[in-house]
Order: structure tokens, then sequence, then C-alpha cells
């Protein structure tokens, strides 16, 4: 990594690093994530320029911040495992795609499968997501501030989706055992998602969830939950037109 | 005395078969579509249509057991820092650790490391039996992603782009409930006991556009040390290898509708898809037009069996092959000692293939705590090496046979066909004759 091209800034704490993608590459960016050794100082990184570019802080295993500034195109966060990466823009499709563990926060809009097949940490989109959000999640928590798309949780294992606007069609489809929870309406469920009982164990799990995403001023009672009705998990020939 | 008009012999359909009379009695009973592992049983051109011409007049051989005959193989050398060597030119494909016990996968791992060989994870997961005894280990990164880990994916040592298998090509897995053991259910996320279905598309990406990107991150996230391969079910070979060699791949992986797989539907295994030998001139082509063969590595399966085939398949451009029946076979699947249970299981062995039921009596595609035992990985690993080595050997002289001192010199030129589809498929002149159906003008 050549000295000259990182630069500390006075506007930063004393540890952060600013990489510029407009004077340096992806590469040199992602590379220099990976080489962080646990326990490093170097704990507030910036990106500055990102200009959509794909693969922005991908696979990053310490717990730094990243505060990229501006839009990301595909994957950025990519099996994210610890790190908190805040998008200061939109991102494109596939953010934080299988993350691990740790936060992505994009302050704009999100395209297609944010967070698809993420087996953990919390993923909040400020605006809306687009289709197929959470597909196949497998542990991830997603907090949505607008509406999402079509598709959205298709397959979902595990984890929770908390949206605060509306969902699209075929929500939840084929869905197993993650829980999803909608305040506005939801123009269709996908086979086998059905809503189901809201409790007291679950207004707590949301609360929690609302209180980590940061959302405030919305009650967990004004969402609807909506989850497996298991019809589909042993086969059945009866059940052959769900499919 | 009567006369009685002479009975004609009884006869039954060439259409509607005894299996087949089998099968519609079957699917009355049930109404479910029959579901079994393996791949295609059907007669289909293959390998075994090929003959190698030898040495001749105009052709001299090796010395047997004198001359080097080369069998390394380097796969990754596009893009990867990290290439990876192979000492043989015939891989253990991906078998998932859920199809397959823990004993089996240590199996694998052990019976390629020892023959300075890769083996796969598959559709389950990378466990520490396989990677602690595979030397090299591929990692698949599948459509269920079921498992899939940012440790893992760093600690594989190549990662394989599953978008298809020759038995399914379009199809997602299927492993059912009986095998959803406790671990199995934890390692893919999933409640014990159901049926498992897994998508048949990747849920991040769709296309060769997307999939250039996806390569993309796969290579920013591992540091662009691992070569990365793309596994596609032979469908189209010519264009799928096209377009996973523009989407950036190191290794074009083509299955063959005779590769195997742990569970899919019997209409699926043997009406999608195209044989292996009619995968390979197409695969083979698309890499010459790109200019891109022996750059782009190419791995052909589906149905290798020994050395001829691993010898025939490099003769016509492959780089290497893999096996999955084969490799299970050489560990003890579907061994006539167990005849007494698969006759009470109602098969016969060799034809063996509910591998999704879990009862399997070789102990292989169960996840039965006492079944399982009877693998014992050391010995299966040993009788797995053994068989790599055979085939190794033979395809050695084959290649001697026709003065080769590398297996990767083989060419199509030292082949000819026994049939005229086999001449089409494979590209090379029908036996007795210099006529390759389609080229030319005939």
């Amino acid at each position: 990594m050549p000295a000259t091209k990182l630069s500390k800034t006075a506007a930063h704490d004393h540890a952060s690093r600013v990489f510029d993608l407009d004077q340096m590459s992806l590469r040199e960016l992602n590379q220099a994530l990976h080489n962080l050794a646990p326990g490093s100082n170097e704990t507030a990184w910036e990106v500055l320029n990102p200009k959509g570019n794909h693969s922005v802080a991908v696979g990053v295993d310490q717990p730094v911040t990243i505060d990229v500034r501006g839009s990301v195109g595909y994957y950025c966060g990519g099996m994210n495992s610890g790190s908190a990466i805040t998008v200061h823009g939109s991102a494109g499709p596939g953010v934080g795609e299988n993350m691990m563990s740790g936060s992505i926060t994009v302050k704009g809009d999100a395209s297609q499968y944010a967070g698809a097949t993420g087996k953990g940490g919390l993923l909040v989109i400020e605006g809306n997501a687009s289709s197929r959000c959470g597909i196949s999640m497998k542990g991830i928590d997603i907090v949505v501030h607008g509406n999402i798309g079509h598709m959205s949780a298709f397959m979902a294992q595990s984890g929770n989706l908390v949206v605060l606007g509306d969902a699209g069609d075929a929500l939840g489809d084929s869905i197993y055992e993650a829980r999803l929870f909608v305040r506005g309406k939801v123009d269709s469920l996908g086979a086998d998602c059905i809503a189901k009982e809201m409790r007291a164990e679950h207004l707590e799990l949301l609360q929690g969830l609302l209180d980590r995403a940061g959302v405030t001023g919305v009650k967990p009672s004004d969402f609807k939950r909506y989850g497996s009705a298991r019809t589909l998990y042993n086969f059945n020939i009866d059940n052959a037109d769900a499919y | 005395m009567t006369y009685r008009n002479p009975p004609t012999t009884p006869r039954k359909s060439a259409t509607f078969d005894d299996y087949t009379l089998s099968e519609i009695r079957r699917a009355a009973a049930t109404g479910i579509y029959d579901i079994r592992g393996a791949g295609a049983k059907r007669k289909l051109p293959h390998f075994d249509d090929l003959l190698f011409l030898g040495a001749s007049i105009s052709r001299y051989p090796l010395e047997g057991y004198r001359e080097r005959c080369d069998t390394s193989v380097v796969l990754g050398s596009r893009h990867a820092k990290k290439p990876i060597e192979l000492k043989i030119p015939i891989t253990v494909a991906g078998m998932s650790f859920g199809s397959l016990s823990g004993p089996a996968k240590e199996a694998l791992g052990r019976g390629a490391t020892l023959s300075g060989t890769s083996t796969t994870t598959g559709d389950g997961g990378m466990t520490e039996e396989e990677r602690g005894h595979s030397k090299t280990l591929v990692y698949q990164y599948l459509p269920s992603r079921y498992g899939m880990n940012l440790r893992d994916l760093r600690r594989a040592d190549a990662i394989e782009v599953v978008v298809g298998q020759g038995a399914k090509p379009g199809g997602g897995g299927m492993l059912l409930g009986q095998k959803i053991s406790d671990r199995v259910a934890e390692m893919r996320t999933l409640p014990k006991g159901i049926d498992q279905r897994s998508a048949s598309r990747h849920p991040d990406w769709t296309g060769p556009d997307d999939l250039e990107i996806k390569i993309l991150e796969l290579r920013e996230i591992t540091d662009w040390e691992k070569p990365i391969y793309v596994k596609v079910g032979g469908a189209r070979p010519y264009y799928d290898t096209a377009l996973a060699v523009k989407a950036g791949a190191d290794v074009v992986v083509v299955d063959g509708m005779q590769g195997g797989t742990a569970a899919t539907q019997e209409v699926f295994i043997e009406n999608v898809g195209q044989p292996t030998l009619a995968c390979i001139r197409p695969a083979v082509q698309a890499l010459q037009d790109l200019g891109m063969h022996r750059k782009v590595q190419l791995i052909v399966s589906g149905g290798i069996r020994n050395g001829a085939d691993v010898a025939k398949a490099l003769a016509l451009g492959v780089d290497a092959v893999s096996i999955g029946t084969a490799a299970l076979v050489a560990l003890g699947d579907n061994d006539p000692r167990w005849e007494a249970e698969y006759n009470e299981l109602g098969t016969t062995a060799g034809a063996y293939d509910d591998w999704h039921e879990g009862r399997d009596p070789a102990g292989i595609t169960t996840q039965d705590p006492e079944l399982m035992k009877r693998v014992d990985p050391v010995a299966a690993g040993r009788r797995l090496a053994n068989y790599l080595k055979v085939m190794t050997l033979e395809a050695q002289t084959i290649a001697r046979a026709c003065g080769k001192n590398s297996l990767h010199n083989l060419e199509p030129e030292d082949l000819v066909a026994l049939t005229i589809e086999a001449a089409a498929m494979a590209g090379v002149p029908l036996a007795g004759t210099n006529w390759i159906p389609g080229k030319n003008g005939f």
C-alpha cells in the first residue's frame, strides 16, 4: 500500500483512514480492510467517491466503522463479519449479501436482493428496498423504513424482516422459519406464508429491532406478523397446487 | 386328437416396457413423482463408442514403463494468485454433507489427498471432516448458500460457483426429511426433519452480466487468491462455456446428464440435459473460438469410470475430469456384500439409487449413526486412492501407446468412433472412414 495514497485528515479521528476511490483502486481498499489485524486502532474508515463501484468493503472481518460517502453498486458489504458500514447514498443489488454479523445502514434506497442469504447482523435500509429483499435469509435482521418489492423473503429460513411501509406481491413465498413484520399493506402473500398472531414475545422482539435500527415514533402494535404455515414442510400430493 | 392353432409368444410392448408399467403403477399408488439418486441410467452415446487408434508406422509409441507420461494439471491459472496444482487430472466432484455421511466425506478427502487431487464440498457447507482431510478442497457456491460463510470461503482452495448440474440442469436441490438430522439442520439453518427444497436460481444474481459482478465480489473477498470455477449442467455447453469465460471464470466445469445427484425426480434425470459426450466438443470449441483453450481450464464430469474415459475426455480437449458416482462405488456404494439388505429395500446391489431415503446399507448416503459406522474413512479413502491410481495408470498406458508423453497431448486425431452418433458428437471420424458427420457439408 503506497503511503502517499493514504490521508489522515484533521476533520476525522486520528485513527481514521480515508480512501478516495477516484485516487485508489477498489482492490487496494478491500485489501487494506482485509489486512486489518485484530485489535488494530484503525477503527474508522471513510470511502470517498464510490460512484457505483461494485463490491465496496466486502469480506471485512474486523469491528471497524466504514462510512461510504455516496452510492454503491452491487454487493456492498458482502459477507460482512463484524464491521459497521454506513452507505451515505443508495445501494445496488445484493447489499449485505450473506452478512455474518455487524451492521450495514443504507441512508438511501436499496436495489434487489438486499440482505440475501444473510446469516446474522443488522441491515437497515432507510429508504425503500426493491424486490427479493431478504431472499433466503438465514438469521439476519433487516429493517426497511420504506417499502419492499415483490418476492421479498422468498425461502426465508431464519431471522427477522421488518418493513415500516408496504410489501409487494408474493411476500414470504416458500418461507421457512423467518419472521416478517409489515406495518403497511401487503399486496399478496406467497405460497405457505400466512398472517400470524402478534403475541407479547413478538411485540418485545419487534421493539428491540426498531430500537436497534434507530426507529422512533413507531409502535410495534402497528405491525402485522407473517410467517410459515408449515404446510409445505413435508411433501404431500394434495398440496401440489401450492407449488 | 384335436388340432390347436399354434399360439404366438407373449409379446411385451417396447413402448410400455416392464419398467414403464411399474412406474405407472407406482405413480397411481402414491401420487408422487419418483425421486432417486444417481444420474441418467438410459443407454446413451458415451466414451465406449470411441476407440483410440494407437501407434502405427506413422506414430511411434513410448515405452510403457520407461518413458515418462505426465499427468499433472494446473487449474486456475487465468486470474488466481494461487492456482491449484494437481498430480492427476481426475478430481472428486461436489457431493454434499447431508446427502453423504460424515465418514464418507472424510473418506473422499483422504482418497483425493493420497492421490494428489482435489475434492469438493456440496450443497450443505464445509465440514471439518473434509477440510481436515483434504489437502485441496473446492468450496461450492450454490443457490441455497447453505452453510456459506466467510471463514470457510477463505480456507477453501478454490471456489466453484454452481449454476447447474448434469442430472438436473435448471433444477434445485432436494434433501428429504429423513436425512435432515440435527447436524444437517444446523448447518443448513433449517428445521429438523423437513423436506428441504433448495433453490434452482442464485438469490442475488441472474444472467452472465450479474455473474461477472458476482465473481468479482468473490475475488475481492478472497483477495484474488483462489481459482473460481463455474459449473454448469450439460444444457447449452457452447454458450454456457463462452458466457462463463466472459464472466471471468478460471475454470469451467461441464457436467453431463450421467452425472449423479443425491435426489432428483426420475423424469428430470432421464429427460433433461445432454450426454457427457455431446457436451465436450461444443465446450472445447467455445474455448477455442475465444482463444482461451488451455488458458481457462475445462473439467468434464458425468459417467467417467476408468482410465480410457479419462484419456478420451482429455483427447477431446478437456483439461481434467471429475468423478462422483464412481468415487462412491470405490468407497463401497452398491457393494454386493450388502445384497440381503438391498433385497429388503426392494432392490439389488448395482441398482440401489434411493439415496434420498437415508437407509443406505453401505453407510454412505445416510445420516443414520449406525449405518454410517460401516464406512471406515481410512480404508475407504485408501480404496478411492487405489482406484484413482488405477485410472491414472490406465490413461497413461493409452497415452503412451499413442506416443504421448503427457495425457494432455492426446488429441482428437487419436480417436475414431464406432457409431455415427458418437462420431457426430465427438467430432471424430467413424471408424474405417474419414467421415465426421456434420463436417464438410455432410
